[in-house]
């Protein structure tokens, strides 16, 4: 099976511009072995490294020292073995739901062998009878499966998601939630998703990474055992929910500000 | 039934225009100073308007849309056919302007029919000169544009060389330019495409420089290369501030056809415009500003008909 990723002490800083300020350093250190066909949740506040850590695995950004595998090779560049589903939809706007999810397959010019994935998966993300309408014309979540199946459409053994679903309804988000999950388990692909959002990290991960600002680490990796398919009305969400909000330090507040009331 | 009345009203209005112009110019005695053409041009051109309105409308029992169109144009049409009336009123049944420079209605619209086929070769004689200015300035100035947007480098080079070169008046080069090339077609050529090229290049580097990084990432996590993302991202995404650029530029092109016309040319609208003028024909300098005006709102029209072509994909149209 495909999709193993080591990433292997992972150090990433931004240089200042400005010489009065400090170099911010995103990620001091990062390590961590990802099992083929799992789905990893990345949690933490903003400014944590989630977000770069995910890029790097990309090949958008380069790490400043250590080294990420996929499957045994070292990612320095995008390839076609990662798809990556940005954050809000960004479809191309001149192109039309057909054509968006072509690109890439047109892009790396095997599109006359692979005409008829981009129709396969216009119905997975149950787009059928939009394909030639324009991205303004579609709903926030429809433009989302779009940038779905624009990810999928070359068969990557790994997803990367950068908060995919942050800009959508609740209801609309947890749909979207199950038809990810779906696709997750009909095509076995590893999936990295960051998010900001602990029911959801709680309710599609196999295991979520908690991770901390400044400095910037990784506080702890919890495993979610939890029988799939998953409800979201368990009380055992609860006390992962607990132990996750704790290791942020989160879980504290609330209870303080009942104090003060 | 007072629905109908008023739509009736509203359809009969031009051609009750038309009537009252018509009474108008044969019972109301002429100022007698304005030359008098052979034929009743005014009163002919008139019946043409009537005449393609009642075929119009007939034709319109059978299509909603037509009808629609007429019966919301037809008053705008009797006013103006009453404009008209006044202005040909005050031109040739009254002294309260000079005659000299306000000639008649008949005199304008005659003089256009009688020389046609010379007005004619002239409008193709602009119309080539502005084309092929507008082609290589264009296309200079997408290719520049590019340059700019694109690469760090050639924009550190050459954006303070197009910002001093830029916006200096196209006028302001026609001494330079008709010493400097052989011909003055040549340099009339080079004018017009100056001042399309500064408005293209201007509008399609900043186009580029504001498309969002995004969409780069993501053609570059689809594995677009270099050349494969300016083709199908960057030229796309900045083709709505690269047509405002086009349409600038097109503006500024009439501009200068006209100033290089009247300076040096010996042929084209601007030049019989000019030549009118130094003989004391004003009937004529009134027919080719005619003759303009239709020439540069037809080019208008059809680069927004292309706008609006190439741009579906875009919410917001802007309306011409």
């Amino acid at each position: 099976m495909v999709g193993e990723i080591r990433i292997e002490n992972v150090y990433k800083k931004f240089k200042s511009l400005d010489p009065t300020t400090d170099d911010v350093v995103a990620l001091n250190g990062f390590s961590l072995d990802i099992k083929p066909g799992s789905f990893i949740s990345l949690i933490g506040p903003s400014g944590c490294g989630k977000s770069t850590l995910l890029r790097i695995i990309g090949g958008l950004d380069k790490a400043t020292s250590g080294e990420i595998y996929l499957d045994d090779k070292l990612i320095k560049k995008p390839g076609s073995d990662r798809g990556f589903a940005f954050q809000g939809s960004n479809l191309f706007p001149w192109l039309n739901v057909e054509r968006n999810i072509a690109f890439g397959l047109k892009a790396r010019h095997i599109y006359k062998d692979k005409k008829k994935d981009v129709s396969e998966y216009v119905k997975l993300v149950g787009l059928e009878g939009f394909e030639k309408s324009y991205p303004h014309q579609l709903s926030g979540g429809m433009q989302q499966r779009a940038s779905l199946a624009r990810a999928l459409v070359g068969h990557p053994a790994v997803l990367l998601l950068d908060e995919p679903l942050g800009a959508l309804d609740a209801f609309t988000r947890m749909n979207l939630q199950d038809e990810i999950l779906n696709i997750w388990k009909e095509h076995n692909m590893t999936m990295i998703m960051v998010t900001h959002d602990v029911d959801e990290a709680i309710y599609m991960s196999d295991q979520v990474v908690v991770m901390s600002a400044r400095p910037s680490k990784v506080e702890a990796v919890i495993d979610i055992d939890l029988p799939r398919p998953r409800a979201r009305a368990q009380d055992t969400f609860q006390e992962y929910r607990t132990r996750i909000l704790n290791v942020l330090n989160l879980g504290g507040k609330v209870d303080e500000i009942e104090y003060y009331l | 039934m007072k629905k109908y009345l008023s739509v009736a009203l509203k359809l009969l209005l031009p051609y009750i225009a038309i009537g009252i112009s018509v009474l108008v110019y044969y019972s109301v005695a002429d100022n007698g100073k304005q030359k008098k053409t052979q034929y009743p041009y005014y009163i002919y051109f008139l019946l043409v308007i009537g005449a393609v309105l009642l075929v119009a409308t007939l034709v319109s029992v059978f299509y909603r849309k037509i009808r629609k169109d007429i019966i919301y144009k037809s008053p705008f049409i009797a006013g103006v056919v009453v404009f008209l009336m006044g202005l040909n009123y005050i031109t040739s049944k009254t002294l309260l302007l000079p005659v000299l420079y306000f000639p008649s209605l008949d005199r304008i619209i005659g003089l256009i029919v009688e020389n046609r086929v010379f007005l004619l070769e002239n409008v193709l004689d602009s119309l080539k000169l502005l084309l092929t200015g507008f082609v290589w300035g264009a296309t200079v100035g997408f290719l520049t544009g590019l340059a700019l947007g694109y690469s760090k480098h050639v924009g550190y080079w050459l954006n303070p060389v197009t910002k001093v070169i830029g916006p200096i008046p196209t006028t302001a080069w026609i001494p330079l330019a008709l010493s400097v090339f052989p011909s003055t077609h040549e340099a009339n050529v080079f004018l017009i495409a100056f001042a399309v090229w500064f408005p293209v290049t201007l509008m399609t580097s900043s186009g580029i420089q504001s498309i969002t990084n995004v969409h780069f990432e993501v053609s570059r996590t689809l594995g677009a290369s270099t050349i494969y993302q300016i083709i199908h991202v960057a030229i796309p995404a900045a083709m709505p501030s690269i047509f405002l650029g086009i349409f600038y530029g097109t503006v500024s092109s009439f501009a200068t056809l006209m100033a290089v016309e009247m300076n040096g040319n010996s042929s084209g609208i601007g030049w019989y415009i000019n030549w009118q003028k130094s003989v004391m024909l004003y009937d004529g300098v009134y027919a080719g500003l005619i003759i303009i005006a239709a020439i540069c709102s037809l080019t208008l029209t059809i680069l927004f008909k292309v706008r609006d072509k190439v741009l579906v994909w875009q919410k917001g149209v802007i309306k011409w």
